[in-house]
């Protein structure tokens, strides 16, 4: 995956888990938690998102990468440059 | 058969944690007693009419866009659209005892007025309680310390009648202990009630349910009907297996059951726990439903729901008789703001009531009680409502009893054991407590319950969590 399509998939990711959300006016270096009022349950959801649609385990420690998106394409794409999406 | 999550119940807890698993390909079994879901929400079909069990409203509206609300984490957790639930609002409740009415809305500020009027002297002490309440954080699964409300609503309040018009509404809709309230509960009720509000779905309670069966089943959750858990199988505190009714036997990792904490300890052989008489619910009530020939409204009849005390004292306990008719509340479904009328016009009226009395009666005169009592509870009305007797075209009613009979709680005690197990936790390891003894209850608070014990012991379960209670 190239970075473009990391923060697609992160996107997508957000725009499932919270479906009342308009997403179109994200700011990337933003806290994503401020931006969208995301608690501790919907960043669950985003890790069991990433494993299952990636197989990426995300450990707990980890979790504090995941706090904006330009901040989860930086940790995300090293682990994710290899996978294929299907076409 | 080998399942990740077997869930014990097919009410809302039950149905929201199969929803939760199946969303990240557990593989899930709800295994429900009954032939219908829904438990104590559930519904049923008498002369072409359908009838919900256990709607008068759904507390805890916010509108779309509110996301740290519980029906907005619900929402979220659950993956619908706020639009999906085709919610719409109440016109406005009332709190109606002999001497004085207090009228709310979804609005809370509406109800901060009708406080500053009605009890001037108790204006500023309500509103440090309102504070108090506001900075408590009552979802805490963590937080085992027991606070009476009574002594926090004594030190704000002086007047007791205003305490018991509080109490009358946050108890009758989700106290389980006779008399006074555990403080968090208490803010949970008064919070989904008065700072959230009310609402029902169209459609009522048949369609949230199958909104949330379908769901569950595209996800690829299993479920089985008509076929309940007859024994738990464990060993040495650790889970064996689960065998159901018509003999089949299921291993599952985990079991999460939404019966009740004491009858779901009841289904375990050897559990190492003995059975603690307080634990068992006891507040349980009937409920009259009436079909009328004419809108609720035209008899005079506009508020959506009615919570009332024909004395200036209000007692929340279980009677030494059928029913206790000196309080209730009255519910006048189409008294919300739905796109189209409903078909018919209805009211709803509950009555706290003893399972042991209605229990103890044979086939004939159970029948007959219900007349009676029906007629006792609507005559204690009319003081204070008007007479809309001859305008009944259908009516049906049930007690206790039913309620015992179609959800398999204790007592048919409706908000199950006054002790709860917040964290879900059971002396066996790999049991799970969610909905009504878990402590999240009502429609949406069961479905928060089942969705935090599925996020807790399954999805994100780490081992010090497994460890049951040491
Ligand atoms: C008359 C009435 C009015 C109510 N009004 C409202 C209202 O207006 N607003 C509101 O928010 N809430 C209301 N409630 C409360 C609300 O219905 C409940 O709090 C909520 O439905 C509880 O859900 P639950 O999943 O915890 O439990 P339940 O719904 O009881 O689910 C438990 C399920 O487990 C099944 N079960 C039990 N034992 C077994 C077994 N051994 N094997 C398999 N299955 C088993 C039962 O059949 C049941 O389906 C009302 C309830 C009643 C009874």
């Amino acid at each position: 995956m190239t970075r473009d399509q990391v923060r697609q998939a992160v996107l997508d990711i957000i725009i499932d888990i919270a479906p009342d959300e308009d997403f179109s006016a994200i700011k990337d270096e933003e806290n994503l938690r401020d931006q969208f009022d995301l608690d501790s349950m919907d960043f669950l959801d985003i890790v069991m998102e990433l494993r299952k649609r990636f197989n990426l385990e995300v450990p707990e420690k980890d979790y504090p990468e995941l706090i904006s998106m330009a901040s989860s394409v930086e940790y995300l794409f090293p682990r994710l440059k290899d996978w294929k999406l299907a076409s | 058969m080998r399942y990740d999550a077997l869930i014990i119940g097919a009410g809302l807890s039950g149905l929201a944690a199969g929803i939760r698993l199946a969303m990240f390909d557990k593989k899930v079994l709800i295994v429900e007693k009954h032939v219908e879901i829904g438990g104590l929400n559930s519904f049923y079909t008498r002369k072409h009419r359908t009838f919900d069990v256990g709607l008068h409203a759904m507390t805890n509206y916010t509108p779309k866009g509110t996301r740290s609300s519980p029906l907005g984490k619900l929402l979220k957790q659950l993956r619908f659209r706020h639009e999906e639930f085709r919610l719409c609002q109440q016109v406005m409740s009332e709190i109606r005892f002999p001497e004085k009415a207090l009228r709310f809305t979804n609005d809370f500020g509406f109800l901060e007025q009708e406080v500053a009027e009605q009890f001037p002297r108790e204006a500023d002490g309500f509103q440090k309680l309102v504070a108090h309440i506001r900075a408590f954080d009552e979802l805490n699964l963590d937080d085992t310390e027991k606070i009476s409300s009574r002594k926090i609503l004594e030190h704000y309040l002086s007047d007791p009648l205003l305490i018991d018009m509080l109490y009358c509404p946050t108890m009758y809709y989700g106290n389980a202990r006779e008399g006074d309230m555990d403080f968090y509960q208490f803010v949970i009720m008064f919070k989904s009630i008065f700072m959230e509000g009310f609402a029902k779905p169209v459609g009522g309670m048949p369609y949230i349910l199958n909104l949330m069966l379908d769901k569950y089943q595209t996800l690829g959750g299993e479920i089985r009907m008509g076929c309940g858990v007859q024994s738990i199988a464990s060993k040495d505190g650790e889970l064996q297996a689960v065998h159901l009714a018509d003999g089949a036997t299921v291993q599952a990792d985990k079991v999460i059951s939404s019966a009740g904490y004491v009858e779901t300890m009841r289904l375990c052989d050897s559990c190492g726990e003995d059975e603690k008489p307080d634990r068992v619910g006891q507040i349980s009530f009937m409920e009259s439903l009436f079909v009328l020939d004419r809108e609720p409204k035209e008899l005079g009849f506009d508020k959506s729901i009615i919570f009332f005390s024909t004395r200036p004292q209000f007692h929340y306990r279980v009677p030494d008789t059928l029913i206790d008719v000196t309080s209730g509340v009255f519910c006048c479904p189409n008294n919300f703001e739905y796109p189209e009328p409903l078909a018919e016009g209805m009211l709803r009226l509950t009555n706290m009531a003893s399972f042991k009395m209605w229990d103890g009666l044979v086939r004939k005169d159970y029948r007959a009680a219900k007349k009676e009592q029906g007629r006792r509870a609507v005559e204690a009305l009319l003081a204070f409502f008007p007479d809309f007797r001859d305008h009944v075209i259908y009516e049906d009613a049930f007690t206790p009893k039913t309620i015992h009979k179609y959800t398999g709680h204790l007592n048919g005690a409706v908000y199950g054991s006054p002790e709860k197990a917040k964290d879900g936790l059971t002396p066996v390891k790999n049991l799970f407590i969610c909905g009504t003894d878990q402590g999240f209850l009502g429609i949406i608070g069961a479905t928060l319950s089942g969705i935090s014990m599925a996020n807790r012991h399954v999805l994100q379960a780490e081992p010090n969590l497994e460890n049951g209670r040491s």
